[in-house]
C-alpha cells in the first residue's frame, strides 16, 4: 500500500541526496518525491510517497530511519489523515486548429487550463489528485500526447491536525499508537 | 583573531580532548599537517590508512573517548573506507578528517579527487564537505558531538585544500545547533509501566546484554537490575565484558557460536530483556522460531532498531543507563531459582563435551591456547582479534570480568582488525597488557602495521593462530559444502622472519608444552612481540548454529574418541 510522509528537513546542500540514498540503502521503493521551500527559509519540505508492503511496520521503519539523518527535523505520516493532496502536470498534446475546441472543452471539465498554443500543439496544465490527472491523461491519449511532465505529489493535512508521528524528535521514543500488544504479530 | 582553516581545525580538535591522531599525509591535507606541528597532538604515522582507521577505532573502544584518523584525498580517503564501515557497524565514535581538492576544482576530476562524502554517506553517522575556512569551527564541533552522543558512530569531515589555507576570524562555537538531532534520554513513562508488569509476570526471564551497555556505560546499573530481579545475563559478541563472566548470573555468549545453555535459555525463556542490542542474524538464528514463548522488552537508543528484526512487546527508546536507572526502582525483588537451576543443568550437560576436558594429544588447539593466555594474564588483558575461528574461540575462552577490554569487529566482520586496533588501544591504556589474537589470513591483511608498532614502541603482543587455512570458511566448506575446499589453503610467509624483519622479536610454538614459556617470554619484553602458534589445522568452532537454523539446533563438538 502507498503511504504518504511529510518530512521537514534543513535547507542545506546534499540533504535530498541523503534522503534518496537512505531509501535506496534500506530498500524502500519511492513512488514520488517532491521537495520545495517552506515559509521558513532554512527549512525545506518533502512529500514522499512510498510503497509499504508491510503496512505500518514499514511506515515505522521509514520514519525511524529518516530521523537517523541529522538534517531531518520532523516526519509525519499523513496517509490516513484528512489532507489536501495535489500533483501538477503539463501535457503537450498534438492537436491542430480543427480539434482545439475539443481539447479545450475537455480541459474545462477537468478545470485544467491551456497555457500554450502552437500551430500543431497545445500545452494543458492540470492540477489535482493523482486520480484526476490520470483520468485526464487517459482521455487525452487518443488525441496524441507528445510529452508530459509531473511535479510529484505534495500534501498538507486539513485544519489543525497533524499526521501520525510514530517516532518523535527528542521527545518520545517509539511506539505504535496504543498498539504495542499487537506488535508481536506484525513482524514480516 | 584571524587563523587559517587548518589552525582552526586543530584549535577545535584539541578542545575536544584529542591527544593522538592516526593518519597519513598527502597533497590535499598538507596544510593540516603543517599546522599540526604547533599543537599538542601526537601523530601516529600508519602504513596504510585502513590501519589508521582501525587504530582510531581501537583507541575509541578501549578509552570510551572519540578516536581520530586522517587521510589525504582520493586513495587516502578510499583506503579509510573499510575502517569507517567497521566503526559504523559497531557504533564506535571516530572522527575522520580527509583532505579534498580545492573547492573550485570539485567535480572536475582533479588529481586525487574522489567524491568522499558520496562514498561514505551510507557508512557514516553523518559527514561534511567543507569548502570554506569559516565553516570549520562549527563543523568540527558538531562532528565530535554527533560521533559521541546518542548511538555513537563515525563522522567524516572532508576539507577542501583552499579551506585549510584561507584565513578567517576564529570564534569557538560554545554550543551546537542541530535542530534535527536530539538524542532521547528517558523512555516514556507508560512504556516503563508496561515493562514492569511483564517483569512481574515472568518466570523465565533472560537479559540479552549488547554493546549498548558499554556505549552507555551502564555496567553498574545492569548489575543492579540483574541481581535485584535475579535474571541471568547472556551477552552478544560485542557486549562481552559488560557483565562479569565470573558472576553467578552470567551465561556468557549467545548466538551462532554461543554457549549451548545460553541459547537454550533464550529459546525457553518467557521474557527477553534486550539491553542495547539489535537482534542481529548472528544471535537469533532463524527468526521464525526465535524465542517463541518470550515477551520482549527492548531498551534501545536508536528507534530504527526497534522492531527491525524482531517485533517487541515493549520498546523503551532512550539512553540505556538512564532508562535502567528509571526502571530499577520500579521493579520488585524476585528469585528465579528453578529457572536458574534448569539453565545450570543444561550447562553441565554441555560442559561434558568441552574441549577443555580433553587429555593432551600433542596437538595445539586454539581453545587451550586462549585459556592459557587467560591464565597468564589473569583475565585482565585488553584482547583484540581479527575475524574468524580464532575470534570466536577468544570470545568463548577469554572470559572477561571487566568492560572495554574486548575489541573485535562484530557487525562488519573485518579481517585485519586485530593488530591495528591493539596499537590504538595501547595509546588509550599504555599501562595495560594488550594481546592481538590474529589469524594467519587476517594478520596478512594489515601486517605492515608491525612497523608502526615498532616506530611507536607500542607494547602489543601479537599471537598468530596459524592453521594454514582460512579457518572459518574452511569450516563452512567442511560442514555445508561436503568438504570441497575452495580457495582456503593458505601459504603464509615465515611469520617469525617477517616479524624480525620489522624489528619485532618473534617466536614459533608448535607444541602445547611450549605455550606457557612463550607467553611468559612475550610478557617479559617491553614493546611489540609476535608468537606464531602452529595450531591444529582442521579444528572447528563449536557449538555452531548453522546459518538459517533455529537457535537451539546447535552442532556440538563430537565426543573425543580416544579420550572419555
Amino acid at each position: 500500500m502507498l503511504y504518504t510522509f511529510i518530512a521537514l528537513v534543513e535547507n542545506k546542500p546534499g540533504v535530498l541526496n541523503r534522503v534518496a540514498s537512505l531509501f535506496r540503502r534500506r530498500n524502500f521503493n519511492i513512488e514520488s518525491l517532491a521537495v520545495g521551500r517552506t515559509e521558513k527559509p532554512d527549512i525545506s519540505r518533502m512529500t514522499v510517497v512510498v510503497d509499504c508492503p508491510n503496512g505500518d511496520y514499514d511506515a515505522h521503519k521509514i520514519e525511524a530511519n529518516l530521523y537517523k539523518l541529522v538534517n531531518v527535523i520532523d516526519v509525519q505520516d499523513v496517509t490516513h489523515q484528512p489532507s489536501v493532496t495535489r500533483d501538477l502536470a503539463l501535457i503537450k498534446v498534438m492537436v491542430g486548429p480543427e480539434k482545439r475546441a475539443e481539447v479545450n472543452s475537455l480541459a474545462e471539465i477537468f478545470r485544467a487550463r491551456i497555457v500554450d498554443v502552437a500551430a500543431d500543439s497545445v500545452i494543458v496544465e492540470i492540477t489535482g489528485t493523482e486520480d484526476k490527472i490520470e483520468g485526464m491523461i487517459e482521455l487525452l491519449r487518443p488525441t496524441g500526447i507528445i510529452e508530459m511532465v509531473r511535479t510529484g505529489q505534495v500534501s498538507m493535512t486539513r485544519g489543525v491536525n497533524d499526521g501520525v508521528r510514530r517516532v518523535q524528535q527528542g521527545a518520545v521514543g517509539n511506539r505504535y499508537e496504543n498498539e504495542y500488544e499487537d506488535m508481536a504479530e506484525m513482524a514480516p | 583573531m584571524k587563523k587559517t582553516g587548518a589552525e582552526i581545525m586543530w584549535e577545535c580538535v584539541v578542545r575536544e580532548g584529542v591527544e593522538v591522531v592516526f593518519g597519513y599525509p598527502g597533497g590535499a591535507n598538507m596544510p593540516i599537517y603543517d599546522a599540526m606541528l604547533s599543537y599538542p597532538i601526537h601523530h601516529v604515522l600508519v602504513r596504510h590508512e585502513q590501519g589508521g582507521a582501525h587504530m582510531a577505532d581501537g583507541y575509541a573502544r578501549a578509552s570510551g573517548k572519540v578516536g581520530m584518523a586522517m587521510g589525504t584525498s582520493g586513495p587516502g580517503a578510499t583506503n579509510l573506507v573499510t575502517g569507517i564501515a567497521t566503526a559504523m557497524m559497531d557504533s564506535v565514535p571516530v572522527v575522520f578528517v580527509t583532505g579534498q581538492v580545492a573547492a573550485h576544482l570539485i567535480g572536475g576530476d582533479a588529481f586525487q579527487e574522489v567524491d568522499v562524502t558520496g562514498i561514505t554517506l551510507p557508512i557514516t553517522k553523518h559527514n561534511y564537505l567543507v569548502t570554506r575556512a569559516d565553516q570549520i569551527a562549527e563543523v568540527v564541533r558538531e562532528a565530535f558531538y554527533i560521533a559521541r552522543s546518542g548511538r555513537p558512530g563515525p563522522v567524516l569531515i572532508d576539507i577542501c585544500k583552499n579551506a585549510q589555507v584561507e584565513q578567517c576570524e576564529f570564534v569557538y562555537p560554545e554550543t551546537v545547533k542541530l535542530p534535527g538531532y536530539q538524542p532521547v534520554a528517558h523512555a516514556q513513562k507508560d512504556m516503563l509501566d508496561h515493562a514492569v508488569k511483564l517483569i512481574e509476570k515472568a518466570q523465565r526471564p533472560i537479559i540479552l546484554c549488547g554493546h549498548g551497555v558499554l556505549a552507555s556505560k551502564a555496567e553498574e546499573i545492569l548489575m543492579n537490575f540483574a541481581v535485584k530481579t535475579q535474571t541471568p545475563v547472556a551477552s552478544t559478541l560485542l557486549g562481552l565484558g559488560a557483565f562479569p563472566a565470573s558472576h553467578d548470573l552470567s551465561l556468557g555468549m549467545m548466538g551462532m557460536h554461543g554457549e549451548v545453555h545460553t541459547n537454550l535459555a533464550i529459546q525457553n525463556s518467557d521474557l527477553i530483556l534486550a539491553f542495547g542490542m539489535r537482534f542481529d542474524d548472528r544471535v537469533t538464528g532463524t527468526l521464525k522460531t526465535y524465542a517463541p514463548r518470550a515477551k520482549k522488552i527492548h531498551i534501545e537508543i536508536d528507534p530504527s532498531e526497534v522492531h527491525k528484526n524482531v517485533a517487541v512487546d515493549v520498546p523503551l527508546v532512550g539512553d540505556l543507563k538512564t532508562v535502567l536507572t528509571d526502571l530499577v526502582p520500579l521493579v520488585d525483588e524476585y528469585d528465579h531459582d528453578e529457572w536458574l537451576k534448569e539453565i545450570r543443568d543444561w550447562k553441565a550437560e554441555a560442559d561434558a563435551r568441552s574441549i577443555m576436558n580433553w587429555p593432551n594429544d600433542d596437538k595445539l588447539y586454539v581453545p587451550h591456547l586462549i585459556a592459557d593466555i587467560w591464565k597468564a594474564t589473569g583475565g585482565n588483558a585488553i584482547m583484540t582479534t581479527d575475524v574468524g575461528q580464532h575470534q570466536m574461540w577468544t570470545a568463548q575462552y577469554y572470559a572477561l570480568d571487566k568492560p572495554n577490554r574486548w575489541l573485535t569487529s562484530g557487525g562488519a566482520g573485518t579481517m585485519g582488525f586485530g593488530l591495528p586496533s591493539a596499537i590504538g588501544a595501547w595509546f588509550a591504556h599504555k599501562d595495560q597488557e594488550i594481546w592481538a589474537i590474529a589469524g594467519d589470513g587476517g594478520f596478512q591483511m594489515t601486517a605492515a602495521e608491525l612497523t608502526t608498532a615498532v616506530q611507536e614502541n607500542a607494547n602489543v603482543k601479537v599471537a598468530i593462530m596459524n592453521n594454514s587455512f582460512l579457518g572459518m570458511v574452511r569450516q563452512w566448506q567442511e560442514f555445508f559444502f561436503e568438504k570441497r575446499y575452495s580457495a582456503v589453503n593458505m601459504l603464509s610467509p615465515d611469520f617469525v622472519k617477517l616479524a624480525e624483519a620489522h624489528g619485532v622479536p618473534a617466536r614459533r610454538v608448535t607444541k602445547r608444552e611450549e605455550i606457557d614459556e612463550a607467553i611468559a617470554w612475550a610478557r617479559s619484553i617491553k614493546g611489540p612481540t609476535v608468537i606464531e602458534f602452529r595450531v591444529e589445522q582442521e579444528d572447528a568452532v563449536y557449538p555452531m548454529v548453522p546459518a538459517g537454523a533455529a537457535l537451539d539446533q546447535m552442532l556440538q563438538r563430537p565426543l573425543k574418541e580416544s579420550g572419555n
